[in-house]
Parts: structure tokens; sequence; C-alpha cells
């Protein structure tokens, strides 16, 4: 046990080598222990308060986990109903085109009830940042099959494995809205570890510099990992995350700017 | 004063523009005006119809079942419409594609060869602007030039040298209708 | 102020009102009877003068989530649909009334079940005052009777979505929507420069976080911000009532009808009257909040109330309610798409209220 004195000491301002960036709030983060929307949300907030956009900014969260983004980053939010993150966005951007504009989304939200709205905002070359989180899974609601559940994976929905004959194929929305011509820059990250967080929050970085030369939507992949959803610890998700998602779900960039 | 009227033929006859121009002109002379289209699919090679109310007062209902006066272009009009018309009102049609003529005995029928003239005139499509001569004659509520305003007002700019045709052929319709 | 004069349909009209009002955007889908508004905007192409946006959206889903985000924005948003894509908009009208933001929306409704018919109706009623999506909520909704309520309804629904942060549907239908008559446009509005202080338009240092959402997973919260709306309700059921009476001064009878009803029944309150039967009309223009309170009145002074509708008979359930048992309350209506005749109207108050 640590005495008070000894935490004191530790916490004095030059001895931080790591701290919370203004953007997040004090509020505790309602994601389960090991849950790289954490991450994704402390990167997205670091990034936003790096570029000095928070009086800039307006978010447009989903319906799913990250459903209550508005609690955690401190900047102007909406929160949309499901799937129609995009289309709310895409209003908010037309009509404010100086504001730096994202959406947050989840898979079941952007690839299943949100497909038309994603795809036709993303067609349409809406200004826009779209974060779209893919951990093949419904977390929120407990764990039901996804768009973006793999072949075979166990859901409550697909308890014996999701069965591509009767349940379909895995959706590969990032493929898909690459080869519209409305897609600026489109790329797939991951957060499960520093070297990723590090190219993930350069990618959210670059989307932000694309999103001020009006060139189109912006569309940024993370897969990511459910350990209460896959039954798995953090550790054991990443690890499965890496064996199983990313050969399915390569990451790279799939689009980028040709300059 | 209140006249109610129906217009009605194919869809390409210029019917609901017809409809339109009468609407128009009794704006420009000052009257409350409605104008109830057919609409929907009916409209694309069907037969299209057009309410036209003109009142001194304010129109209650824009649509209407029983008319004074039903201008009829077609057959299948002819046979939907003729009943409709109010004792004492007024049918004109063109007897173009008529095959079976007006028999009601308790309203004034009149003919407008308007298919025959246009043709003569080399420009079918004041047709229906040789009908609406006609009308005006028959049911002289509107003037002549209020029509022409009405023209003009509902003609886009580009078509306005279209204007003096359209204006003889009012005439021409005014000249040839004839009671039956 | 010298009012311009047009020759125009109430589609056309609403969008000629709406650059007019000072919008800032619409966002619809092509659907009959009302594509005209859509198609009108396009051809006008505001963008170039007022800088109204104007956008086609992939579905009439998206349409209204588009003014979802527009109105967070605290802007002047609108879109427009007919019955089908009204239904298709229910989720996010219910967010809209949810998160309590102003915007209109116009319902140029054609007959139903389903698919239905492209021809005028009025069997959305109980869709647009009881509710229509999920929850606990009402639209304050407006029911023209004529082109120029067509046009002067946009500007009249803007003020009263602001004045009280709720959605506003014009509840027209397809052959106001279709037919051309006279109206008087106003003058050009210019757009509003300012947002209302809690718009989501970027947080400055100044202010906390702007947070616009339905959502309070805090059934305590709930409850609360339901007592809210409820409140607010009531306020506008105690200020908002608005309704037009033709010859009911010394009426024995009564028609009560809105929208292209009310047009067909002052003709037959003509007709009627020529008979010398002393027949008056309510016609409610504000169909929530209703006028229950001045039908109730009227309840006291006539023998009994004909609703004439063009539907099965929905708002005879409000007048039955407002009348409360005083006096015999009928409907008549016609259904399908089909607009009942002056005549048949007379038939119906006869054969059901006069000789009953």
């Amino acid at each position: 046990m640590i005495e008070v004195t000894g935490i004191k000491e530790i916490i004095k301002p030059e001895n931080l080598v790591y701290k919370k960036t203004k953007i997040m709030t004090d509020n505790t983060l309602s994601y389960c222990p090991g849950c790289g929307h954490g991450t994704a949300h402390r990167i997205l907030a670091e990034v936003i308060d790096e570029e000095g956009l928070q009086s800039q900014t307006i978010g447009v969260s989903p319906v799913g986990c990250s459903v209550l983004l508005y609690n955690y980053l401190d900047v102007d939010i909406q929160q949309a109903a499901h799937g129609r993150a995009p289309a709310v966005a895409t209003a908010i951007k037309r009509l404010l085109p100086d504001k730096f504009v994202f959406t947050y989304q989840g898979d079941g939200d952007l690839a299943a009830i949100g497909t038309a709205e994603t795809i036709h905002a993303c067609n349409r070359g809406e200004n826009i940042l779209i974060i779209f989180i893919n951990n093949g899974i419904y977390g929120m609601t407990g764990g039901q099959m996804a768009p973006t559940t793999l072949p075979g994976m166990k859901s409550s929905t697909s308890p014996y494995g999701r069965d591509v004959k009767t349940m379909g194929n895995p959706l590969k929305m990032t493929d898909i809205v690459a080869t519209l011509p409305g897609t600026y820059y489109v790329t797939r990250q991951s957060v499960h570890t520093p070297a990723n967080v590090r190219k993930t929050k350069k990618a959210i970085r670059k989307a932000v510099q694309y999103q001020k030369l009006d060139k189109g939507a912006c569309f940024i992949e993370i897969v990511s990992n459910c350990p209460s959803g896959w039954k798995m610890t953090p550790v054991q998700s990443n690890k499965w995350m890496e064996e199983t998602m990313f050969p399915y779900y390569p990451l790279g960039d799939l689009k980028t700017p040709e300059e | 004063m209140t006249e109610e009227i129906i217009i009605t033929g194919f869809g390409g006859q210029g019917v609901l523009s017809m409809g339109k121009i009468m609407a128009y002109s009794g704006v420009m002379q000052d009257m409350e005006v409605s104008w109830m289209p057919s609409y929907g699919p009916e409209m694309r090679g069907g037969t299209a119809n057009v309410t036209v109310i003109i009142s001194s007062e304010r129109i209650s209902s824009p649509i209407v079942r029983h008319f004074d006066t039903a201008i009829i272009l077609n057959q299948q009009s002819l046979d939907k419409f003729e009943s409709s018309i109010k004792p004492g009102g007024v049918l004109i049609y063109d007897s173009n594609g008529i095959t079976r003529h007006p028999e009601r005995k308790d309203i004034v029928v009149y003919r407008v060869d308007a298919t025959e003239e246009a043709a003569r005139m080399n420009s079918s499509k004041t047709f229906n602007m040789i009908v609406l001569g006609g009308f005006l004659k028959v049911k002289p509520l509107i003037k002549l030039e209020n029509v022409i305003k009405g023209l003009k007002k509902s003609l886009p700019e580009r078509y306005h040298n279209l204007i003096p045709m359209n204006e003889k052929a009012l005439k021409r319709g005014i000249e040839i209708i004839q009671k039956v | 102020m010298k009012k311009e004069l047009r020759l125009m349909k109430g589609n056309e009209a609403v969008a000629e009102a709406a650059i007019r009002a000072g919008a800032d955007g619409y966002f619809g889908y092509p659907i009959t009877p009302q594509s005209e508004i859509l198609e009108y905007l396009m051809e006008a192409n505001p963008a170039e003068t007022t800088g109204m946006v104007v956008l086609q959206a992939e579905s009439e889903v998206a349409a209204i989530n588009m003014v979802y985000g527009g109105a967070a924005c605290g802007k002047k948003v609108m879109t427009s649909s007919s019955s089908p894509g009204i239904s298709l908009k229910q989720e996010g009208i219910s967010y809209i009334a949810g998160a309590e933001l102003p915007c209109l929306i116009v319902n140029v409704v054609r007959g139903g079940p389903g698919l239905g018919t492209i021809q005028p109706a009025q069997s959305d009623y109980f869709q647009s005052v009881k509710g229509g999506g999920h929850g606990d909520y009402h639209l304050i909704v407006l029911a023209p009777a004529s082109v120029q309520e067509m046009a002067d309804f946009v500007d009249l629904g803007f003020d009263l979505a602001f004045k009280y942060r709720n959605p506003v549907l014009i509840l027209s239908d397809g052959a106001i929507g279709q037919m051309m008559e006279k109206v008087y446009l106003s003058q050009q509005k210019e757009r509003s420069k300012v947002f209302p202080d809690w718009a989501t338009t970027g947080k400055p240092a100044t202010r906390e976080r702007n947070i616009i959402t339905s959502l309070d997973l805090d059934p305590n919260g709930m409850e609360m911000h339901n007592h809210k709306l409820q409140a607010k309700y009531n306020e506008i059921r105690e200020k908002e009532v608005r309704y037009e009476e033709f010859q009911c001064e010394d009426a024995e009878y009564l028609l009560v009808a809105y929208g292209t009803s009310a047009r067909v029944c002052q003709k037959a309150v003509q007709l009627l009257r020529e008979k010398g039967l002393k027949v008056g009309l309510l016609r409610p223009v504000t169909l929530f909040p209703f006028p229950t309170k001045r039908i109730n009145d009227l309840s006291g002074q006539v023998k009994g109330i004909l609703s004439v509708e063009m539907s099965a008979g929905q708002m005879v359930e409000d007048v039955l309610l407002a009348v409360n048992g005083k006096v015999p309350v009928k409907h008549f209506g016609r259904m399908g798409g089909i607009v009942p005749t002056p005549e048949e109207v007379v038939e119906n108050l006869k054969s059901k209220i006069i000789g009953g």
C-alpha cells in the first residue's frame, strides 16, 4: 500500500508521463474492461484537442455501446437513431460546413440497420468523418450476431456458430465504401497495441485535415474487441482478434488521396 | 357568379394547360379561381381532366361532381361526363374522334372543330386555344385580353414568341364555334 | 407590406413559402402526390439566393434524420412526404419530439392502408394527432384548407416549432397539394443568423457542451422529461387552438370538417342554407390542439353534429369527446381516395342527424 504522501509525489505535474486529455470528461466510462471503445474515444479526443477543434466539432453518436459517447467527450454531440448517424451528420455538415463533423458507429449500427445511410452519405461525398468500430458483435444488447460476425463465430443468436448458408456472410463495409467515388480516405486500423493506437490516431488526424479540403467522406474502420460478448479475457480477445479477425479484415489503407 | 368547368380528353391534348390558362386569365380579371387536376399515372397517355372554377366569391369546394360547362375532347370523356352537366349547362366538344354525339336535351351543346381547324392553320399545338376561344364565345366571363395576359403569365418566357399564334387560334375558336 | 400574387399548386406554395420563410434546409424523397415540393425547390435552387440547402435523400428515413441533424443545429429545417413515406419517418419524428427539436413536416395525405392510392385522403388523422411513432408525444398539427394556407402555415409552422421546441406537422392532402389557387406570398425573410442556446454548433469555452438526445436510462429522469413534455403539450392546448367558423351564429346543426372536407362542407352549408336549413361549419385549423372547448360550447346550441372526413371516422372520436354526449354526433366519410361531394354531405346530414 502506497502512503498518501507517496501518491501526491507521484501525481506531481513534473512526474506525469500520461494524462487524460481535456476533451475527455471526468465521467466514468461505461465500457467493459479491456474494450477498445475507451482507447478509440481517447485518441479521437486527443486529436480534437491537439488540433484545437473543440469549438468546431459536432459529433454524432449511434445506438449501441457508444450511445453515451456524449457523456465522455466534451464537445457538442447529437445522439442519432439506430443506423442514421450518417444522415444526421450529412445535414449538420451541409448546414454548418465550416465545422468538423464526425459519426462514431458500431457494426450493427453502420453495417446492418444503417447500411443505406452509410453507403449513400459516402456516395454523395459528404464531407464528414465516419468512425466505424467493428467488433463483430452487438455488444450493448448482449452479444447477438452482427453483420460483421465471422463465419462459424458464436454469438447469442448464432449459438452454433454463424452458418453463412442460412445467416449470410460477414459484410465488408469498408471495402464497399472504398469503391465509391464519394470517399476520399478509407482505412482499416485497430487500437489493441500502442503501435496500432498511434497509427489509428494518425489516421484520425489525417481525416481531420482532409475534411478541411472538402474532398469527400473519410472512413476509418477500427477492428476492435468485445471481451464480454466474445466471452474472453481482454488479453485473449486481443489475441483472438489478431488471429481470427485480422485475416478477414486486414489492417491498412484501402483508399488514400492521390497526392 | 360562379362557373364550374370540367375540361377532359386525352393526356397530351393540352387539357391541363388549357385549364391553367383559363385559371390564370381569371386571376388577371381579379376573380377567384381553382384548378384541380386528375393526377397520377392516368395522365400519361390515358384520359386527363381538370376542374376549373372561376368565381367572383371565395370558392368553397374545388371538387364538384356537377358542372356548368363541360369541355369534352374524346369519346371516353363524353361517355363519362355528359351526365355530369347541370341541367341548362353547356357542353362544348370537338367532333374529331367522337363516334356517338351528345344525347342530352336539357343542356346546350356546342361544337368546335378545333382539330380540323388547327390542321388547317398548320399549328396542331394551338388546338386547345381554338377550343378555349370557343368557350370564351359561349361563356364570356373572361375578356380575351385577360386570356392573353394569362398566357403570358403561364408560359415560360422562352415561349412568348408563340403568343401571337395562340391569339390567332383563340380568335379563330371564337369564330368557328357553333350551336348544335 | 405588398404581397406577391401567384397562381400555384399547394405543393409549389409550400416550397416557395419555405424559401421565403428563410428556411435553412429541406430534405425530401419523391412520392406522389407531393413530389412537386422537392422538384420546385430543386428548380428554384435557393442555395444560390438565400443559401437554403435542398437535398434529395436516399429514403424518407434518411430525410427525417437529416431533419433531426439540422434541427439540432438550431436551423429551420423541414421535410415533406405522403402517407407511406410519413409512416417511414415515424421513428425519426418520435426522436425529434423526444429531443424537443423544432422542425416542419408536411404530409400530403393519400389513401391507404399500405401502398393504397395516390388520390387524396384524410386517413392519417390518428397517426398525426395521437402520436404516430412510439412514446407519449404530440406534434402541433396544422390543417390547411387552401393553397394560401399551404403557404401561410409554413411560416406559422416554423414559428410554433421554435416557440415550443416541438415538431409541427402540416396535414394536407392530395387535393390541396395538387390544386392551383391564388396565393399571396410573403416577402423574403432573411435566414436567421442567431442560434438557439441549446443548439449543437460547436462548443465554445464559454458554455457547457450541448447534447441533443432523447435517451435517459434512468427511469426517474425519463419520467421527469415526460412530465416536462406533457406540461408543454398542455400549454399548447391552452394557447394555440385555431379554428374557423362558417355561419355558426344561428346554426341548429353543425358540420365539423378540416382541410379538403371543410371546403366540401362549406359548399354543403350553402346548399343547405338555400333550402332554409340552419347549418354551420366548424373547421379545426389546428388538429392538435383540437378545438375541444369551442365544439363543446356549440354542442349547447345545436341539435346534432356531423363530422365529415375522408376516412372511416377518426376525427369524429375527438368530436365525440368534445361533445361528451350532449347531442348526437355522427360520422360521414368517403375512403380510399374519394372526396365526398357537397350533395352527399347534404344527404348524410339529413339522414343521419336531421331526420334521425
